[in-house]
């Protein structure tokens, strides 16, 4: 497809679709939304890329190997459970601690947070791993 | 040791998350594939063992304490049904180096077969119906690709047979948990095996385990629901095809001896005469089918119909030895299986087809003694001739028809069997026996089976004349897990602690009220923690 006005809306909307799949994603864990959903938006904004511009030029833009993000998606997911097993809790069990971030004050990450971010890149992964090879075909 | 019982599912999830990380090295790939099935089948060993031990594991998933959270229930049903997976699975990885060609390899093969067992393992040790749910989708899922990969046409037309049957399996499926949920207000088997217990409202309870029946029969090809499987099965790889038949179909046959040993009663007067025909009709069509076709895997697919006809007898006639035989038959059923795919493989490598019925092609038996032998070892553990598996597990089963007197679907189990004995004599005779020792246009030079493919083969083989071999402490702790399955309470108990001990509000009333409303509110009431 060659539409001008899809590629300037594109330009436009991208980068906001990507924040908010982000703020998506970190939400999550007390409100709608959650790793899934933000991967999605976040394979939604590359589709649509891929739509207006071309499939190759988006798997450039992405610059890593699809397979490869999934890869990172998985150990992350994967290690977000083993991290309490190792500590002799059961699986998945949600481990929490409090970083001094100068500027910002105290943050609150967890183990949750860790598996919503390797659902997000898996789902991403994969999402686009079907959508450009479909778009390619 | 809780944390046991979670490791066949995070074995398999690590080997495939490292190797999708490593997608550049097939070389990587590989060794990972045969180490972390080994490493599987060496922690199942270990959970068999520290169940055989101890009793049932329950692992707590996240700390969140049984009905609330998601929970791992490994009984000895459930870790032996574990162990024959990752078996399983650990064949399939070795024969895969050779049996799979590059180009399906380099397209993430090794990842998806990791996925697939972390699926069968989860689905054998999950306590949740829900999770069940869970992982039925992800082995499906990984099946799906499997089976399709490599776009070969013949392929594509068995995967959407496959695909479809499925999916509409899966969405029965869904629906029952909804209304169970929607009723019970939990998605905990063993809270749900105490709340089906305590109901009065037989007809939902009915209604709900037809639907069970039907999505699981749908998954386990019972009779009538099992033409999607000699439609697709026959069309993958050896390698692919060699574990679906050991292992998916018996996924679907586990899940329905769960949820008819756990949740829903078998009753004398609807549910009982329903199974054992269904049994009979499914041992029956399995095996004329099998007689009828003329490739080595469609005999071989119809077969496996067959296979879940006789285990699904053992849990319709009900009693411990009938159930030990179901368990029993399961574990020689998933070896065999499996085993006659990987031979089928074989053969076609030798003689360059694995149709039935073709002249003036080479005789395996003349090009490759070893492999006949092997071949003949798991045909006739198949068709159950002593000493080997199969005659122990048949024996268990028609001992059991026999105390309650069931003499119809016994005389079919007895027909289902000579008939499936004379199914393999003619794979023996038309692949291994018929045919010149060496065909005119031939090189000299003969081309042998690579040994990572005859391996898997000679080891499973190996495996069904052990069982046979010992038979008697086999036999042991077929009926002990048959008791544990028979003992709805020691697995409440072992999830939730004593009836009493539980919050007050569970154990008692609420069972007694089938209408959704109260159901619901019970819901949301138990969902805030």
């Amino acid at each position: 497809m060659n539409s001008i006005i899809l590629q300037t809306a594109t330009r436009f909307l991208m980068p906001l679709i990507l924040v908010f799949s982000v703020v998506m994603m970190l939400q999550g864990h007390n409100k709608p939304g959650g790793g899934f959903v933000g991967g999605l938006l976040a394979a939604a904004a590359f589709a649509l890329h891929a739509l207006a511009f071309n499939p190759a030029e988006t798997r450039a833009s992405i610059r890593f190997d699809l397979r490869s993000i999934i890869a990172t998606g998985l150990l992350c997911a994967l290690s977000a459970g083993v991290l309490s097993l190792a500590q002799g809790m059961p699986l998945f069990t949600g481990l929490w601690m409090d970083v001094a971030v100068p500027g910002v004050g105290h943050v609150h990450l967890g183990t949750p947070m860790l598996f919503d971010l390797g659902v997000y890149l898996v789902v991403l992964g994969i999402t686009l791993l079907m959508v450009i090879s479909l778009v390619e075909d | 040791m809780s944390t046991l019982a979670v490791l066949p599912v995070i074995v398999p999830l690590a080997a495939g998350a490292i190797s999708v990380a490593l997608w550049k090295s097939l070389r990587a790939q590989r060794v990972i594939a045969v180490v972390a099935t080994l490493l599987l089948v060496v922690v199942s060993l270990m959970l068999v063992r520290e169940v055989s031990a101890n009793g049932i594991v329950v692992m707590h998933m996240g700390g969140w304490p049984a009905p609330l959270g998601i929970t791992f229930v490994v009984d000895l049903f459930g870790s032996m049904m574990a162990l024959l997976a990752s078996i399983i699975g650990a064949a399939t990885a070795l024969y895969s180096l050779k049996g799979i060609d590059r180009r399906r390899q380099s397209f993430l093969y090794f990842p998806l077969l990791h996925v697939l067992l972390m699926g069968v393992c989860g689905a054998f040790l999950t306590g949740d119906i829900f999770n069940l749910y869970v992982w039925f989708e992800v082995l499906l899922m990984s099946s799906f690709v499997l089976l399709a990969l490599g776009n070969e046409r013949a392929q594509l037309e068995g995967a959407i047979k496959y695909v479809t049957l499925n999916l509409m399996s899966s969405a029965l499926f869904l629906t029952a948990i909804g209304i169970l949920y929607g009723t019970f207000g939990t998605l905990d088997m063993a809270d749900l095996s105490r709340r089906l217990a305590a109901t009065d409202d037989r007809g939902v309870v009915t209604t709900l385990s037809m639907l069970f029946l039907v999505a699981f029969g749908i998954k386990s090809a019972l009779f009538p629901l099992f033409f999607w499987l000699p439609a697709s099965y026959h069309t993958p790889p050896f390698a692919v095809s060699g574990i679906f038949a050991g292992l998916l179909t018996k996924v679907g046959i586990y899940a329905i001896i769960r949820v008819f040993t756990l949740l829903f009663p078998i009753d004398q007067d609807f549910t009982r005469p329903l199974m054992l025909f269904l049994a009979a009709m499914t041992m029956l069509s399995g095996v004329l089918g099998a007689v009828s076709q003329q490739g080595f895997r469609r005999v071989l697919s119809f077969l496996i119909v067959s296979g879940i006809g006789f285990i699904l007898l053992g849990l319709a006639l009900g009693t411990r030895l009938a159930l030990a035989g179901a368990v029993f038959y399961i574990v020689h059923d998933i070896i065999v299986k499996a085993n006659l795919f990987f031979t089928a493989g074989l053969v076609e490598r030798i003689r360059g087809t694995s149709a039935l019925g073709e002249t003036g092609l080479v005789s395996v038996y003349a090009r490759a003694p070893m492999v006949t032998i092997l071949f003949f070892v798991a045909a006739m553990s198949l068709a159950g001739i002593p000493p080997l598996s199969g005659f122990f597990a048949k024996l268990t089963l028609i001992r059991a028809g026999l105390e309650v007197e069931q003499w119809a679907v016994i005389g079919v189990a007895l027909v289902a069997s000579i008939l499936t004995l004379y199914a393999t004599t003619r794979i023996w005779s038309e692949a291994f026996w018929k045919g010149p020792e060496r065909t005119q246009d031939e090189p000299e030079e003969i081309e042998a089976a690579p040994k990572t493919m005859v391996l898997p083969v000679a080891a499973l083989a190996l495996l069904t004349i052990l069982i046979g071999l010992f038979a008697g402490p086999m036999f042991a702790l077929a009926d002990r897990a048959a008791g544990q399955l028979m003992d709805k309470q020691g697995y409440a108990r072992a999830v939730l602690g004593e009836p009493g001990a539980a919050p007050a509000p569970k154990a008692t009333g609420h069972g007694a009220s089938g209408d959704g409303d109260s159901g619901h509110g019970a819901a949301g009431h138990e969902e805030s923690p």
